[in-house]
């Protein structure tokens, strides 16, 4: 038992101490909040001033147009041919040009412009005639202002499965981020520390201390040793990076935020409120759709995070577990690293697929091929979790976790039994026979 | 008393027999010499004894009982095949290997403060492992076998790889060990080494144990009676009597040759019969080398 501790403690301090681990640590979390920080910056845009000028011919919207930080209006009298031959000499951004029967006829608006314009302002132009023309045409069927003020209402409802397709939509949306994103995180830690399990073991082998450890551990503490130390590098890795990432994008977010315009500061704020801490790296950028983004971070905010984060540790770690004892098992059978390449697809080619399925299973969540890989333990740590925040029956999701662990209990049983005569064989090019033997040696 | 005693061990890999009903007795305290031809099954008997594999049949005892996980932290294994941890530091690596075999680590860190000092390589400790020749990799890698000073230290070409300076080094930290009454087994083709500081021998070729016991006694075993002269001048040997090996020419007109008594006659009795014959300036007895002793034990095992 001792010498188990001994070996996790070398093999977790000497990642640990690597300048690697350390760039990679901080790096993460950087090029993360950089994103974000970028996305915040380009969709606030420069804040130069856009002068818009505005003929309206139905003179249903004089100062119906609010100037803002970036946008300023000037209302022309002169008729629309002579405002468009003006334009290009008068410097503004835009021309608007609402023709006199825009009740009737809402769609002949017009924007001019000597570039494209930006969406920002297609969709101010045409947020503020719609609400506009509504407001005339409800006053016109006798509707006062007062009375559509009561009528609105804040509705907020619960997002169940069973819900009507208005809702089940929305928060699938966050369930669809967030399965992706967990299944995208184990896919790669299963990929980058497993194969630093096999490289290990190779390396032992190549230089030879491997016989010097064997004849003071055996064979199967050096292997779990070497598996369960990698796998702390890995969550030690996995919790600076949420922690990094959390604290320099509520910094970011508070040095952007003077930067901002406020209509864009308030919905930030919003965004803020209901991140949880733990979604912050699901990295919602604050662009220029308003009411959706808050809407799906409210959806977030309403899946089971306690249950997600469990089970993400739970599948991150079993999943982890299962394939580093095949990875291990491959780095003993070799004599150096280029061999390995043989071994290596088989052994990928279950972890490649749950995550092309996993592309299934999110449009179709409770369908055979969701169950049957949720279950299948070489599958089930990315294709569960790509389930479960769209709810998975308790039976079901017992079952895999068992499975699981069986699974791994297999694997890291067949690992040690090749792993043992591995260590000590050079020179035998591998084939799949030998190793089958290899399992059977005393 | 025995610090190991082999019995019967027998070990077959895949289709090949490594070691068959091998018995072998070490007593404590001497210096082992386990010799035979590559392939032998060398190895494959030191890893059962450092407990890296088993015997398929057989037992081997560690000072009187058998082989346990007890014993581990007893004996001090350097492979023939020397490698440590590349990107390691050598004291952190030294700290790590003796702890692994049992040490505390305070109780590590003073035993490596006392063999760094006395192999003088106290700049050493903080290099990464890489940085440091061939040469001086095996000295750190011999300093792990003994640090945690073990009963039986067992060296497998322990001279392989070191010059002159550092092969002396080495052999004097042998003969220190056996005189603390440690018991050291070394196993190697240097035959040299093999007549200079071993007590007590073993052959094994092709499986099976050869030759066993204090290497003197196996020298008397091997013993031809062949007595060596370098003379000046004309022998007339009589045929019936004495066999004259061909003669070899030395500078100065002497010449060199080796006698072969028949039982019955004693050496005094050639001197006797030479000294009107010829100028001896040198006699003495053929004591048959481990090199010679163990060239004609492996070509005299018949084909299995």
């Amino acid at each position: 038992m001792r010498n188990i501790l001994l070996v996790i403690q070398r093999e977790y301090l000497v990642r640990v101490k690597k300048k690697s681990f350390l760039i990679m640590t901080i790096l993460g979390p950087l090029l993360f909040v950089a994103f974000y920080a970028a996305v915040i910056w380009i969709a606030v845009g420069s804040v130069d001033l856009k002068t818009v000028q505005v003929v309206d011919e139905s003179n249903l919207f004089k100062n119906e147009f609010k100037d803002t930080e970036s946008l300023k209006f000037s209302y022309l009298s002169s008729p629309i041919d002579s405002a468009k031959r003006q334009f290009e000499k008068s410097g503004a951004n835009a021309l608007v040009y609402i023709p006199g029967d825009v009740i009737k006829q809402p769609k002949n608006v017009k924007i001019y412009a000597a570039k494209n314009v930006s969406m920002e302002l297609k969709s101010g132009i045409e947020d503020v005639i719609e609400k506009q023309i509504e407001e005339i045409k409800l006053s016109e069927a006798g509707i006062t202002h007062k009375i559509l003020e009561d009528s609105r209402v804040n509705v907020k409802s619960e997002t169940i499965s069973l819900s009507e397709e208005g809702e089940k939509t929305s928060s699938s949306g966050a369930a669809t981020v967030i399965g992706g994103i967990c299944a995208f995180l184990i896919y790669m830690s299963v990929f980058i520390y497993g194969t630093q399990v096999m490289r290990g073991i190779t390396e032992e082998k190549t230089n030879r201390i491997v016989e010097v450890i064997i004849s003071s551990v055996k064979p199967y503490q050096l292997m779990m040793g070497k598996i369960i130390g990698v796998a702390l590098v890995g969550l030690t890795q996995f919790v600076l990076w949420i922690f990094l990432t959390v604290s320099l994008t509520s910094v970011a977010t508070t040095v952007l935020s003077d930067k901002m315009p406020k209509s864009q500061q308030a919905m930030v704020d919003d965004v803020e409120k209901q991140m949880p801490g733990g979604m912050a790296k699901s990295g919602m950028p604050g662009g220029n759709v308003q009411n959706p983004v808050s809407e799906v971070l409210g959806a977030v905010n309403s899946l089971n995070i306690p249950l997600i984060l469990g089970c993400f540790l739970f599948y991150y770690l079993g999943g982890y577990l299962l394939y580093s004892a095949l990875f291990g098992a491959v780095g003993a059978a070799v004599d150096n690293d280029a061999d390995t390449q043989q071994f290596m697809l088989p052994i990928t080619l279950p972890i490649i697929f749950s995550f092309v399925f996993a592309q299934f299973v999110l449009r179709d969540p409770d369908g055979s091929l969701a169950f049957w890989t949720s279950i299948i333990p070489f599958t089930s740590p990315i294709i569960m979790m790509v389930r479960i925040p769209f709810g998975v029956p308790v039976w079901e999701l017992v079952l895999s976790m068992v499975l699981l662990v069986l699974g791994f209990m297999g694997t890291i049983w067949l690992a040690a039994r090749i792993y043992r005569v591995g260590i000590l064989m050079y020179g035998k090019k591998v084939s799949y026979k030998e190793l089958a033997k290899w399992i059977f040696y005393k | 008393m025995n610090i190991i005693e082999v019995q019967n061990v027998t070990k077959e890999y895949a289709n090949h027999r490594a070691l068959d009903d091998v018995s072998i007795d070490i007593p404590k305290g001497c210096i082992f010499g386990l010799l035979g031809p590559n392939g032998a099954g060398k190895t494959s008997l030191i890893r059962i004894i450092n407990q890296i594999t088993g015997p398929d049949s057989g037992q081997i005892l560690f000072d009187g009982k058998p082989l346990n996980a007890s014993h581990i932290s007893r004996i001090g294994y350097l492979p023939e095949e020397r490698g440590l941890y590349k990107k390691m530091k050598v004291g952190e690596q030294l700290l790590y290997l003796a702890q692994l075999k049992g040490l505390s680590k305070n109780e590590a860190m003073d035993k490596l403060k006392i063999w760094f000092v006395k192999f003088d390589i106290k700049t050493w400790w903080d290099k990464t492992v890489s940085d440091l020749s061939k040469g001086m990799q095996q000295k750190v890698q011999f300093v792990s076998t003994v640090l945690h000073e073990p009963d039986l230290i067992i060296l497998d070409e322990p001279f392989s790889g070191f010059d002159p300076i550092n092969a002396n080094l080495i052999r004097d930290e042998i003969l220190e060990l056996k005189q603390k009454g440690s018991t050291v087994i070394f196993s190697t083709h240097r035959m040299e080494t093999v007549e200079e500081l071993c007590d007590n021998i073993a052959l094994i070729h092709k499986a099976k144990k050869v030759l066993d016991g204090p290497k003197r006694l196996i020298k008397e075993q091997f013993k031809t009676n062949t007595f060596f002269v370098e003379y000046r001048g004309n022998l007339v040997v009589n045929e019936s009597r004495y066999e004259l090996e061909p003669l070899k020419e030395l500078e100065n007109g002497f010449r060199r040759t080796n006698i072969h008594l028949p039982a019955g006659i004693s050496p005094n009795q050639l001197l006797a019969d030479m000294i009107n014959q010829v100028e001896i300036r040198s006699f003495g007895e053929n004591i048959p080398s481990m090199s010679d002793i163990f060239m004609r034990a492996v070509n005299e095992v018949p084909e299995a």
